[in-house]
């Protein structure tokens, strides 16, 4: 039984408050043989100027520092790949470094983002990550990802990193979903769900609509998953601008954009899941202790916390960023959130982690209709709608890109742009793809506060991204 | 005539012999799409890389010789004084301390269980395996944590009693020598090169 101590259990503290003013993505697909990378930063890039009514060059001269998240060196052959894009962004001479944590890259990039401006180094950031998983075929691209484990302790196994991330599925499978056939169909059900909302979202690259029964026909992945369980493997980028307070207000002054509070938290765990040591749960303020007394009761094998079922550094993430911005229940406090759904059981597993339900319930949020933009139930407006951009099963998962792209939009629900964004028939043309006759608006009316959860792998890393409207602080002194 | 690259270490520096790269031109990429227009090129490329073990080497050198070596932190002022860490780990994560490799063969040999498991029916490039691979990951009792493996013979359940084997014959000195089997297994049911 491991502890951690007071000073790392601290809750963090901006030294003043923090913006997301703008952001932008390219068009996200399987591959892109005919352009650069660079030309889809641009893309994204451009996008967030116009979304503040300006040029690049207008935008780009605010610009102090820029942090680039880009996991994989090594598909692309090029190490600074990072400095060849802000080369070709004309940014010289701003200082940029380059941000690599797996899956959470993209979240961890806005995490660097965010600080540099909160400590004062500089007003105005650029926070852009991309990836490019189309420069290999698909058993050399699995290897290279199985590169991201431990290359002595677990690469030469199969070098197939989804087989060491199954492990933890399968066990959450038979002790927290005990091997029903009632949850198998919820999880089909996070598929069905992600990827038709993918059908509304022009940059998605995986829409579909399909039925829980053509999940359950899919290809067996590794047992219990199934192809269309999984995320995508895509290429694109995604950026966001952030400011301090007195830059945020100058560049969003007469645009549809209201600059938006931002916070975001990182937590960590062993990058082998061999590693893991017992723990006691790590308590959300909507959670007791008396609650967890007897999980492995209710659920025999789930007496080890973390053991191969939970997410210690989700918890963390989340953890840290209630307690920072004020969230007590985050299924009241939050309108809107986008999870990192790399398959269907991480999702649900990630409904325990961050609180939407306790540890061994996260099903029922699905269940529930909670997770819906419109509660198939009741009809009604879901409580707490999640990954109405497809996530990473139905819009994209190209790595470095993916947790900004989240926060894009879960930020045009914010700024009640989503429909805009969205719905524009030029946007779906530019990008040759069809809009759908019965295309929905999927903007969260009255949107105030959402959450970004970035996650890498088998959960080395995770981070947290709070947005807020300014006029509606949970806690004023966040 | 080209020769596979070896490695050796004299004098505390790497001796390098044989060949570590290949020369190979690449290709064009041209779209169909487009009247074989000129869309990129193909960079092949054929390396050796070299890497050392450090203290973990003792571990791999062990696998060969039919032995399951682990880790004990003793330092007397560790809050975890006393813990076993199995993957074989050279410090303690608590105190940073240098532990003390011990033999958990027999430990393993008694004591090991499926904690959890997944059959996986694909692979990356490189892979050695026969598909497809039952990934295990296996609780000891006494250890703090859970090692991952695979399973060679039979097909995995969460709580089976398993035995370790050794790749003896051959060895690769990887992690690939050390494999588990359901308790009862006999000897002539393992891969080849493999013993109890």
């Amino acid at each position: 039984m491991i502890k951690f101590s007071d000073k790392q259990l601290a809750i963090p503290k901006l030294m003043r408050p923090v913006y997301l003013v703008t952001a932008g993505q390219s068009k996200f697909d399987r591959a892109f043989p005919d352009k650069r990378t660079e030309e889809l930063c641009v893309d994204a890039l451009t996008q967030a100027a116009e979304m503040i009514n300006l040029s690049p060059a207008e935008l780009k001269s605010y610009i102090h520092t820029c942090y680039y998240g880009h996991f994989a060196d090594h598909f692309g052959d090029q190490l600074l790949g990072e400095a060849v894009i802000h080369d070709r962004l004309g940014l010289d001479p701003l200082g940029n470094i380059g941000v690599k944590t797996g899956g959470a890259t993209g979240g961890s990039t806005l995490w660097e983002a965010v600080k540099a401006v909160a400590s004062g180094y500089s007003d105005c950031v650029l926070a852009m990550g991309w990836e490019r998983m189309d420069e290999v075929p698909t058993d050399e691209g699995n290897f290279y990802i199985s590169c991201a484990a431990d290359k002595d302790w677990e690469g030469p196994l199969g070098h197939i990193y989804t087989g060491y991330y199954a492990v933890m599925a399968q066990k959450y499978w038979k002790v927290f979903g005990k091997e029903e056939e009632s949850f198998r169909r919820t999880l089909a059900e996070i598929s069905v769900k992600h990827h038709g909302y993918a059908r509304m979202n022009p940059y998605a690259q995986a829409p579909m609509k399909i039925t829980v029964e053509d999940v359950l026909n899919s290809p067996v992945v590794a047992y219990p998953l199934r192809a269309l369980d999984c995320c995508v493997m895509s290429v694109g980028a995604a950026c966001a601008i952030i400011c301090d307070e007195a830059t945020a207000m100058k560049l969003t002054k007469n645009t549809k954009n209201k600059p938006l509070r931002i916070w975001v938290t990182a937590g960590s765990h062993t990058l082998r899941p061999a590693d893991r040591r017992d723990m006691e749960i790590p308590l959300l303020p909507n959670e007791t202790k008396e609650q967890y007394k007897d999980l492995g009761k209710n659920f025999p094998g789930g007496e080890r916390y973390p053991g191969f079922t939970g997410f210690l550094a989700a918890r963390m993430a989340a953890y840290y960023a209630y307690n920072q911005v004020g969230i007590k229940d985050p299924t009241e406090d939050l309108d809107v959130i986008e999870l990192h759904d790399a398959f269907t059981i991480s999702d649900v597993q990630t409904y325990e982690d961050i609180g939407l339900r306790p540890y061994g319930y996260g099903r029922d949020y699905v269940e529930s209709g909670d997770c819906y933009h419109t509660n198939p139930k009741t009809g009604k407006p879901g409580k707490l709608p999640s990954n109405l951009s497809g996530g990473l099963i139905g819009c994209m998962h190209s790595v470095g890109a993916t947790g900004i792209m989240q926060v894009f939009e879960i930020a045009c629900h914010i700024w009640n742009r989503w429909a805009e964004i969205h719905g524009d028939e030029k946007i779906w043309k530019k990008f040759n793809r069809q809009k759908p006759s019965d295309w929905t608006d999927l903007q969260v009316k009255g949107a105030k506060r959402a959450l970004a959860i970035s996650h890498a792998g088998v959960g080395s890393h995770v981070t947290c991204t709070i947005l807020q409207d300014p006029d509606n602080l949970i806690k004023k002194d966040a | 005539m080209s020769q596979i690259g070896q490695v050796s270490v004299k004098n505390g520096q790497y001796k390098i012999k044989g060949d570590f790269h290949h020369l190979e031109l690449g290709q064009p990429i041209r779209s169909a799409d487009e009247n074989w227009k000129l869309v990129g090129i193909t960079n092949p490329r054929q390396l050796t890389h070299m890497h050392s073990y450090g203290g973990e080497a003792l571990f791999f050198e062990s696998l060969s010789q039919g032995k399951l070596m682990a880790t004990r932190c003793d330092n007397p002022k560790c809050e975890t004084k006393g813990s076993i860490y199995q993957p074989f780990r050279i410090h303690c994560p608590d105190c940073l301390a240098k532990m003390t490799p011990i033999d958990m063969t027999d430990i393993a040999k008694k004591t090991a269980k499926i904690h959890t498991f997944m059959v996986c029916e694909r692979s990356g490039a490189f892979n050695f395996l026969d598909k497809p691979i039952k990934f295990i990951n296996i609780e000891f009792e006494g250890v703090v944590t859970i090692l991952m493996s695979y399973l060679a013979v039979g097909e995995p359940k969460m709580g089976m009693r398993v035995v370790p084997c050794f790749k003896r014959q051959d060895p690769t000195f990887t992690i690939l020598d050390l494999c588990f089997v359901p308790e009862g297994t006999k000897a002539e049911q393992l891969p080849r090169g493999f013993s109890f």
